[in-house]
């Protein structure tokens, strides 16, 4: 078969074999097996040793920021799904805590209560995601299988309750669109006992101990607490720099304020710090999770927000009441007008702090939304961490970022 | 003559405006409600001209001038422990002011209390950068100049970061449309294959509801999957979209009594 | 003998027609297809659980490569954006004959949701695709189907592959 003509000429400018400094341009190209996305890094090597690196982002740069400015506020969620999409529901949860805070009006008790276990399982679900392609990338790629075998058992109890494995839209503003379905509580503690087995017996017997895992993660990806907050990092790499800062204990929202838990923080600076730190969490999100289900046993039946101007009723009422139907129309067809203002909610997912900034102007559709994605700033410490290390530990360093490159390039 | 539409704005509307509304504002209470943005406040009238300022939903907001960013920002970090700036981005007002309006925002991690701190520049207009200060501008300063067209001063690497080196035009300003201009829409075709090949490629189909009946591909019809380019139209000649003579009669030309109840 | 051209792929440089020798080359190329993961967005999720412990690929045969120069089939999961559609073309050309293209989700289809600026607006744009999967994300067992469904095309062509009509992309 004939090769098509295209105008493209072979990229030889980057692969420099003779510098006068002896010094190598390599390009980590946008695509590469690292199962992070569409970085593109362009390191100049000294020998293993990495002199310069710089990232170069943008290759799945969607324009959602400019969507959101010709949506209205309940059209937006579901692209806010394709964000960060390892933990969907933390981002459409942030949004919608965004709008929320916006109008001036608070999700019922069984609303925060659902709420709270999305959020914390879709942080276990991230977490299982981070242990599975650390691995693939440093090397231990049996882990990979066994993580996302977990993985799909909880994939399995987000399908159950909202319908989808990945992009899950399963908050909506002013509450949650369905109650639990029977049995999921039953199948959530069968799943948290078994993540917990497997967390102790297999990924840390696997790894944390383990000569080879312990010689490529120490004393890799240092970053230090001037660095991060200079750097702005938050979430894992802040924590894993000594500074204890979690949004869910400083800046509560949902049911957080009232749960017991602790934030794991590591002193360590390194990857290996901050490989132990993910497993922590995920045992805390489990601690999280067994509160909050008597929470949701004793609460009322109420799913969303009462505020007829901005939230539309209840289905059954929608279906039955004229009233109801008629606002439903206009809420969908025209769209709700938060009042004249602008926000800004952190949240805390899986990857850092994750906020919206919206700015509306009493209209339908946002005037600006800005996202605020943890990873987007963790992308531009690599140009500082990466300085030094040598070539294996590129890799190492970018896994252990979590990036996920939805976030960053939006 | 057809009906003017702003080219100032672009940006979808709501299909549907209500002549009598007014939107209310988002609540805002005065600065000396919190001690701890009160001092703050007096701190920064200190040392530059304050606009305004209020706290809005449990954050201050002070409005500030643009060539005063730099020591505002100095000023909390070093003497008020708002140690990190975990946002920077504009606002496009081109339309109603001529202005872009400019937001640092900062988090102070022992009181975990946040500011806002939003300044306006004019179009044309160029901002300090923060670099100096906070690392995390690096990224968000470029990306506001990708998105906006506002450069940063004195920034390490002013360039674009989210578009393409050679893209034309500021995607996030009002004016440019949510599609892409012309340059956009034939990007990667010049890219790749050159100018030369755009009509062999075709224009973009923007059009989410279009359906072409003799589409070989066909996704609903699972199982009967054939070659691109084959005929399925089995022998029927292709039909043009005909309306029905009801809806083109024109009513009110018409004299004649076409309800038989009058 | 410069005269007689023998075309190795087909009939096996005999003149006679030999549709078993077809079908030979054509169980070997289906029945090992090896993908290079061209993962991009979220469906580069559903591809890696695809590829995972629950939805087995490597029963199909398929060993994901990251390397163009040493796979068949180049799956696209995920939103191309304008900025990397030039790489995907030069990763694509890199590509060894015989190969084949499965475009995954909607965004790789049509640009899906993101009717933007910087969205290609379907991978076909740039590639000649044979098999498209609507979903957003597609399920891992569409994925599976879709590669079976490729399979079923592999057998049914002839293996010489100047025979086979592609999406030309119009008339490049």
């Amino acid at each position: 078969m004939m090769q098509q003509p295209n105008k493209l000429v072979p990229f030889f400018e980057n692969l420099n074999f003779e510098r006068d400094d002896n010094t190598m341009v390599v390009n980590f190209g946008p695509q590469h097996p690292s199962a992070h996305g569409q970085l593109r890094l362009m390191l100049e090597l000294e020998g293993e040793k990495v002199i310069k690196a710089y990232p170069d982002i943008g290759y799945l740069h969607r324009g959602i920021e400019k969507m959101a400015e010709n949506m209205t506020y309940n059209e937006f969620l579901p692209t806010t799904d394709r964000l960060d999409y390892i933990a969907s529901t933390a981002n459409n949860y942030a949004y919608a805590l965004a709008v929320e805070k916006l109008l001036g009006i608070e999700a019922p008790r069984r609303a925060q209560a659902i709420r709270t276990m999305l959020l914390e399982l879709n942080r276990i679900i991230s977490h299982l995601f981070f242990i599975a392609t650390h691995a693939l990338d440093v090397g231990a790629m049996s882990v990979f299988l066994y993580a996302f075998r977990e993985r799909e058992f909880a994939m399995d109890l987000m399908e159950d309750y909202c319908g989808a494995r990945l992009t899950h839209s399963s908050v909506r503003i002013g509450g949650v669109p369905l109650d639990l379905p029977e049995g999921w509580l039953a199948q959530m503690m069968a799943f948290l006992e078994k993540m917990e087995y497997e967390l102790e017996h297999t990924y840390e017997a696997l790894l944390t101990e383990n000569r080879i895992w312990k010689m490529r993660l120490e004393d890799v990806g240092v970053i230090d607490a001037e660095d991060a907050l200079s750097w702005g990092c938050t979430g894992p790499i802040l924590r894993g720099a000594g500074v204890q800062y979690d949004v869910r204990k400083e800046e509560p929202y949902e049911l957080y304020g009232e749960l017991d838990f602790d934030v794991p923080v590591s002193d360590r600076n390194d990857a290996y710090g901050r490989y132990m730190l993910h497993v922590e969490e995920m045992r805390q999100s489990a601690r999280i999770i067994r509160q909050v289900m008597p929470i949701y046993r004793k609460s009322e039946p109420q799913l969303m927000a009462h505020a007829p101007q901005y939230i539309s009723a209840p289905k059954e009422e929608i279906m039955t009441q004229n009233y109801a139907l008629m606002q439903h129309f206009v809420l969908v067809t025209q769209g709700m007008r938060p009042p004249k203002g602008e926000v800004y909610v952190p949240t805390e997912s899986p990857k850092g702090e994750l906020g919206f900034y919206i700015k509306s102007e009493g209209e339908p559709y946002a005037y600006r939304l800005k996202c605020r994605a943890p990873s987007f700033y963790h992308t531009g410490i690599l140009q500082k961490v990466l300085v030094g290390t040598y070539l294996a530990d590129v890799v190492t360093m970018i896994s252990s970022s979590n990036i996920v490159f939805g976030e960053v390039d939006r | 003559m057809r009906k003017y539409t702003p080219k100032d704005n672009v940006q979808g509307k709501a299909y549907y405006t209500d002549r009598f509304w007014v939107a209310p504002s988002v609540p805002r209470s005065d600065v000396s409600e919190d001690a701890h943005f009160a001092a703050l406040l007096e701190k920064i009238k200190e040392s530059v001209a304050v606009k305004e300022s209020y706290i809005q939903i449990g954050q201050m907001v002070v409005h500030i001038h643009p060539k005063d960013n730099i020591a505002v920002l100095r000023l909390v970090k070093e003497q008020c422990d708002y140690a990190m700036c975990t946002e920077i981005s504009a606002v496009d007002y081109l339309a109603q002011d001529g202005e872009f309006e400019i937001f640092y925002q900062m988090l102070n991690l022992k009181k975990a209390k946040r500011i806002r701190i939003v300044t306006r520049i004019k179009e044309g207009q160029a901002i300090e950068s923060a670099v100096p200060l906070f690392n995390s501008a690096n990224f968000a300063e470029r990306e506001m100049y990708d998105m906006f067209g506002i450069v940063a001063n004195n920034h390490p690497f002013m360039k674009r970061i989210l578009m393409p080196d050679d893209w034309e035009g500021h995607p996030l300003r009002k004016t440019y449309p949510l599609q892409g201009d012309e340059a956009a829409s034939w990007y990667e075709v010049d890219k790749i294959f050159g100018k030369e090949n755009r009509e062999a490629i075709g224009p973009e189909n923007r059009d989410p509801a279009r359906i072409d009946r003799y589409d070989t591909k066909r996704f609903s019809r699972v199982g009967y999957e054939v070659p691109f380019g084959a005929d399925i139209s089995a022998g029927e000649q292709k039909t043009e979209i005909a309306y029905s003579d009801t809806l083109l009669a024109n009513y009110n030309k018409s004299s004649k009594q076409l309800d038989e109840r009058r | 003998m410069a005269q007689h051209q023998v075309n190795y792929a087909s009939a096996a440089g005999l003149p006679v027609a030999l549709t078993s020798v077809d079908k030979l080359i054509n169980w070997g190329r289906s029945n090992s297809l090896w993908p290079m993961t061209y993962g991009l967005a979220c469906c580069a999720i559903e591809m890696m659980a695809t590829g995972a412990s629950r939805y087995d690929f490597d029963r199909m045969g398929t060993i994901f490569r990251a390397s163009p120069r040493q796979s068949d089939v180049m799956i696209l999961a995920g939103t191309l954006s304008k900025k990397h559609a030039e790489f995907t073309r030069r990763l694509y050309d890199q590509m060894m004959e015989p190969k084949w293209v499965i475009s995954m989700g909607s965004c790789a289809n049509t640009g899906g949701m993101f009717n933007t600026y910087s969205t290609v607006q379907g991978v076909d744009r740039i590639v000649p695709v044979d098999i498209y999967l609507p979903g957003c994300a597609p399920r891992p067992e569409t994925l599976q189907y879709a590669l079976m469904m490729l399979q079923t095309k592999i057998r049914k062509e002839s293996a010489d592959m100047n025979k086979n009509t592609k999406q030309n992309l119009r008339t490049l």
